[in-house]
């Protein structure tokens, strides 16, 4: 067992200070840390056999600043999902801590967590109770934290419907009778109720049209500005990640290649990981074709990592060094930038 | 028109699909018109619901059953298709016209191995011999980019990743050379590195073969690296349609204009910018639709578009379906409302 003091962070939310200094060292705090954080699962095995284990989650350690967005991006299997489940207390981690505003999470703490941290899912359509009327949906979080009397609680409700810009009408509905963007408006809602400092954005737009996707990522730019949210935004789409985070960490097979600011990683990327996802974003340029991104299709076995460099065998510049010994994740000096390659 | 119309591998005009549901009917696909020639790609773009994949299972003939299908001309290589019989039809499909689906671990059958399923169309429509179809089979899985390409054959569906089960729906799609393959979304399931690699070999092989395709997709970056022309759909109705350099440079549709604008585009879209989203929600196509149905969202909507509007032709082989397609529109444009 773990012999660190648990130390609860349950206390209400505070009002923002008046002093100076209080809130300059808030400023300072990242609003959320991530400290060599892994997720190993035993996969197979039997009573008097060894299963395989299987990394879903590596040594993962990233700041996020207070009010800023942290874009992370991979293929499926990655462990990006499995990192976002990691931060909302759904999965218990292998090792390694969580920090929020400054103080460390244990999974005893999961409804004090659920405070600061809440997440909004790929699929509207799925991460609503289908029997539940809209406040009820909206308004669940209030109930088991015992927040505010009935009355209060409508009255939280209906503000935060007005807020995600839903009539007020839809609180009576059932989720079948909203459409697919009006329902991520709920789930928004439901997310924003609780007055979180932290968004786990898990694809939020992946499931909705383009027609749809463009009014919640206006939603949620427009949020963070209003209440000063710190994102975590999981997407493959690239597009729309450039177009929301300030930084962006890049996972490949449990593990960050690379991380950097906006401009750093869609401008100058040092990861071929990197650079080959960012080719394969097909933006719309008639007439450019589909580009060669030079990766093979030999798609890693994530219970049976490569040895050394776990993109070695789809890199299309790996040498001999890359297939023996596994690169660390540096800090680039210069840049508050980091990329674990041995060619960059 | 530069090309004879004679020269259509596939002639669709009026195409109506009409289902029945608790409500009414559902107006799944409202009398559109297209045609696809010998050796081009065409995509077919629009959101969910606009009748997409509707009017590829109208072609297929693999509608459901007690959909209702309507059309003036429905002609595949000067074979009318909707006289024709289940049997003359059955013998089209896999030989002649073939299918790639969007989730192939749905479309493979899990019980039986790669070899068998690539290989029972071959059997069934051309006769060969067992051994000629796995050579066949082999050649393709390779040209698909499949390693190890023999054993692959005594494989099952579960032991291949989805980027190679999309390979084999592709290999799969092409033993019988057909002529025109229908391709529902199917790089949708897969990561962006897989995606382009996919996309990749679809058009070079399509280009290699001359075969026709018809491209289903929502993506309007994939369509812009692949597709000849664009049919853009929107509630069951072809709105646009034009070859795809003219579309991108030059919309006609205020619906194609809202689509190309919400989408991001590095460079152009400053970060963190406010992205133009068309408001409101698509219309419910159970019962009678009258006007234009693009008209409640549309941010240069008249009271002419209560009426439904025509087909304009713009410039050769550019149409819109839109009043004000081809001039700009007289009265200021309403002021736009997104809460």
């Amino acid at each position: 067992m773990n012999a660190q003091p648990i130390i609860e962070v349950a206390e209400p939310r505070q009002l923002p200070s008046t002093s100076d200094s209080a809130s300059a060292s808030r400023a300072a705090t990242p609003a959320l840390e991530i400290c060599g954080l892994s997720k190993t699962f035993t996969l197979g095995g039997g009573l008097f056999k060894r299963g395989r284990t299987l990394g879903a989650v590596s040594d993962v350690s990233l700041r996020i600043p207070r009010g800023q967005v942290m874009g992370l991006v991979g293929e499926s299997g990655c462990g990006k999902s499995t990192l976002a489940k990691m931060l909302l207390g759904l999965t218990t981690p292998s090792d390694g801590d969580v920090l929020v505003d400054g103080r460390p999470v244990r999974d005893a703490d999961q409804k004090a967590l659920a405070r600061h941290i809440q997440p909004i899912f790929q699929d509207p359509y799925s991460s609503l109770n289908p029997r539940k009327r809209i406040a009820q949906i909206v308004g669940l979080p209030l109930r088991v934290h015992g927040i505010g009397t009935p009355r209060e609680q409508r009255a939280r409700i209906a503000e935060t419907l007005d807020v995600v810009g839903l009539p007020r009408r839809a609180a009576e509905q059932f989720p079948g009778q909203l459409s697919g963007g009006q329902r991520q408006r709920v789930a928004i809602a439901r997310a924003l109720i609780m007055r979180p400092d932290i968004v786990i954005c898990d694809e939020p737009t992946s499931a909705l049209d383009v027609s749809v996707q463009a009014q919640i990522l206006n939603l949620l730019l427009d949020l963070k500005a209003e209440f000063g949210l710190t994102y975590l935004f999981i997407s493959h789409d690239l597009a729309v990640v450039e177009h929301l985070v300030d930084r962006v960490a890049v996972m490949y097979l449990g593990r960050i290649v690379e991380e950097g600011t906006r401009e750093q990683i869609f401008g100058s990327p040092r990861h071929p990981y990197t650079r080959a996802l960012l080719d394969s974003a097909l933006t719309p340029e008639p007439g450019m074709g589909v580009p060669d991104i030079g990766l093979g299709d030999a798609t890693p076995d994530p219970s049976d990592p490569p040895a050394g460099c776990a993109f070695h065998p789809r890199c299309p510049k790996a040498q001999a060094a890359c297939r023996q010994q596994r690169p660390r994740l540096e800090d680039i000096r210069s840049d508050n930038a980091r990329v674990a390659c041995h060619l960059a | 028109m530069s090309r004879l119309e004679v020269n259509n591998l596939l002639e669709v005009k009026n195409l109506r699909v009409d289902l029945p549901v608790e409500a009414g009917t559902l107006h799944a696909v409202r009398g559109i018109d297209f045609h696809v020639e010998r050796g081009e790609m065409l995509c077919l773009v629009g959101e969910s619901g606009c009748g997409k994949s509707m009017t590829s299972l109208a072609l297929m003939g693999l509608l459901p059953r007690k959909a209702r299908l309507k059309a003036d001309r429905l002609q595949f290589d000067g074979i009318d298709l909707t006289t024709l019989s289940e049997r003359r039809r059955s013998d089209l499909r896999g030989a002649r016209m073939s299918m790639i689906f969007q989730e192939p671990m749905t479309a493979l059958n899990p019980a039986y191995t790669l070899g068998n399923q690539l290989c029972e169309g071959l059997i069934r429509h051309r006769g060969v011999s067992r051994q000629e179809a796995r050579e066949r089979a082999i050649y393709l899985l390779e040209r698909v980019g499949i390693s190890a390409a023999r054993d692959r054959l005594d494989q099952y569906p579960h032991q291949l990743s989805g980027g190679l089960r999309q390979r084999v729906m592709i290999a799969m799609a092409l033993m019988c050379e057909p002529d025109l393959i229908i391709a529902d979304e199917p790089t949708t399931a897969l990561d962006v590195t897989i995606q382009a690699q996919i996309l990749r070999l679809l058009r070079e092989l399509q280009q290699e073969f001359g075969t026709a395709v018809i491209f289903i997709t929502h993506d309007l970056g994939v369509v812009a690296r692949i597709a000849d022309r664009v049919a853009v759909m929107y509630a069951g109705e072809v709105i646009e349609s034009a070859p795809t350099p003219t579309l991108y440079a030059n919309p006609g549709h205020p619906y194609t204009r809202g689509l190309l604008s919400c989408i991001p585009a590095p460079g152009k879209t400053p970060p963190g910018s406010r992205l133009q989203a068309i408001p409101g929600v698509v219309p419910s196509l159970v019962g009678h639709v009258e006007g234009c149905a693009f008209r409640n969202r549309c941010p240069q909507a008249q009271p002419i578009c209560e009426r439904t509007p025509p087909l304009m032709s713009l410039s050769g082989d550019h149409r819109a379906r839109c009043h004000y397609a081809d001039r700009p529109v007289s009265a200021p444009p309403q002021p736009e409302t997104i809460s």
